[in-house]
């Protein structure tokens, strides 16, 4: 598992057969939209939130489930409320995750396999923290990513850029105590999708996270700063607030740059509160420990 | 303590598949093992189209209603019930777990008890934010319907939450995104303007 991420049942996701010269820009369809098209839908969903926003409606935090410019979206999205619960039993407890399930060196996707991968070396460290800002220890992070040319090792990615033999682009670590991650990478490339054309994802690392209690699990996209595709790309601006998708973008911080080897970017994540109280603790923590 | 805001979720996307995957993922026991039983169903979106790009994570208590807190779901020696699972939809937009039906949890003083069910992650290409739900045992009525979440809904909605039990004694749970009896998903956050 560690320096074979493709080991198992899944090994036909490997060694994707390079795509036809040229297939990525294959006519489209007749009736393809174009970016003017799409960012004027966003523009217009941006208008109606700034009002909302000028008469008082609280800043939303999250990515609206219904966001059409994001063509996907269009059927996969609920049409009813989310049903509001009150977190019980399992809900308020998360799987155990430990040094048995993930190798130290698993957070250096540098290394994985005979030689270097091609691309600008980077360090992205951060904190994992709860909604009341305490850290969440000892709990998995997993990330996932495209090379430097920004092609993914997935029989799906048609993308004609090149793959590199030396990255596999996963990576995974436990939290410290502190709530403290930490990988060493490669900066992911730009790639185009099928979106609309000309539709461009920024780069961005895909991060999977626990809390401590099931109901903050989360899986989201951190960006790097300055990227010019933010304004046009669905996914993104899916997230309507400006101060949240702020929250997604990581800083450079040359304190933790490396000299003649890595820049540094830093990232903390922030989840929903924990919902457990010391009556759940008595009453499943306890027996959960006796197991 | 200071309440921070929390990081918006994004959509896993199309590419998950080489990544969040794992060797014997949706084997929380091993299939064939007494006491286990096959969890299984499908994933439609809202024009009744399966979904093969979808991945669920379930997490339950034990059949004795334990909460397990055991490291181990990510290399698995075959034994440990961790208690959590992972499992990729394959192009029919199927899912299957090996697991056990979750026992009783014992109920918090001063709170009603809640019916044995499973909890559940939903992650897809084109769903924008994680969605969360539950999976309950079809018997013991009377438990259902004493149950909080169950008895605040609709019984059309209610009914999505419920798996079937099959004649080899495992369960049957589909899962609908949206449409005629899409699927109730769950909000546990208190702050408006969130998961809309």
């Amino acid at each position: 598992m560690l320096l074979d991420a493709n080991a198992g049942h899944h090994q036909d996701d490997e060694l994707v057969p390079a795509a036809e010269p040229h297939a990525g820009h294959a006519p489209l369809d007749t009736a393809v939209e174009t970016q003017a098209d799409l960012s004027a839908e966003m523009k217009a969903i941006g208008e109606a939130y700034a009002r909302a926003l000028k008469d008082g409606a609280e800043p939303e935090t999250q990515p609206r489930l219904d966001f059409a410019p994001y063509r996907s979206s269009i059927l996969r999205h609920p049409t009813k409320s989310l049903h509001h619960a009150d977190p019980e039993t399992i809900e308020l407890f998360s799987p155990a995750f430990g040094h048995q399930d993930v190798h130290a060196l698993e957070a250096d996707l540098t290394i994985q396999h005979n030689g270097e991968p091609q691309g600008e070396r980077i360090i992205v460290q951060g904190k994992v923290l709860d909604g009341d800002g305490r850290p969440v220890a000892g709990q998995l992070v997993e990330i996932w990513q495209a090379n430097a040319a920004g092609r993914y090792i997935h029989k799906r990615d048609q993308h004609p850029a090149p793959l590199d033999p030396n990255f596999t682009g996963v990576g995974r670590c436990i939290t410290g105590p502190d709530g403290s991650y930490r990988f060493s990478t490669i900066k992911p490339g730009a790639y185009p999708w099928k979106n609309h054309l000309n539709a461009w994802r920024p780069a961005h690392i895909h991060f999977s996270l626990f809390g401590t209690d099931f109901t903050q699990r989360i899986v989201t996209q951190m960006y790097f700063p300055g990227d010019q595709l933010f304004p046009l790309d669905p996914i993104y601006q899916s997230i309507v607030d400006q101060d949240a998708r702020d929250r997604l973008v990581a800083t450079y911080d040359h304190e933790l740059t490396s000299p003649e080897w890595a820049l540094g970017y830093n990232w903390d994540i922030v989840l929903t509160g924990s919902k457990r109280t010391w009556t759940e603790n008595e009453a499943y923590g306890d027996a959960a420990d006796e197991e | 303590m200071s309440k921070l805001t929390p990081t918006p979720g994004q959509t896993v996307g199309p590419f998950y598949g080489y990544a969040l995957p794992f060797t014997k993922d949706n084997e929380l026991l091993a299939p064939g093992s007494p006491g286990s039983i096959r969890l299984q169903g499908t994933v439609y979106d809202g024009a009744g189209e399966t979904i093969p790009d979808a991945i669920l994570e379930i997490w339950q208590p034990d059949a004795h209603g334990n909460v397990v807190q055991r490291t181990g779901s990510l290399v698995r020696d075959g034994y440990t019930f961790t208690g959590w699972g992972r499992a990729s939809v394959g192009n029919s937009g199927v899912f299957t777990f090996t697991t056990v039906n979750p026992g009783t949890t014992p109920a918090i003083p001063g709170k009603p008890a809640a019916a044995p069910f499973i909890s559940v992650a939903v992650f897809a290409r084109g769903l924008m934010n994680r969605l969360f739900t539950r999976i309950y045992l079809p018997e013991n009525e009377e438990a259902l319907a004493a149950d909080p979440l169950l008895s605040s809904l609709e019984p059309e909605r209610r009914k999505t939450l419920i798996a079937r039990r099959d004649a080899d004694g495992g369960l049957t749970w589909d899962l609908r995104l949206q449409g005629k009896d899409e699927t109730v998903f769950l909000d546990f956050e208190h702050v408006e303007g969130t998961s809309k």
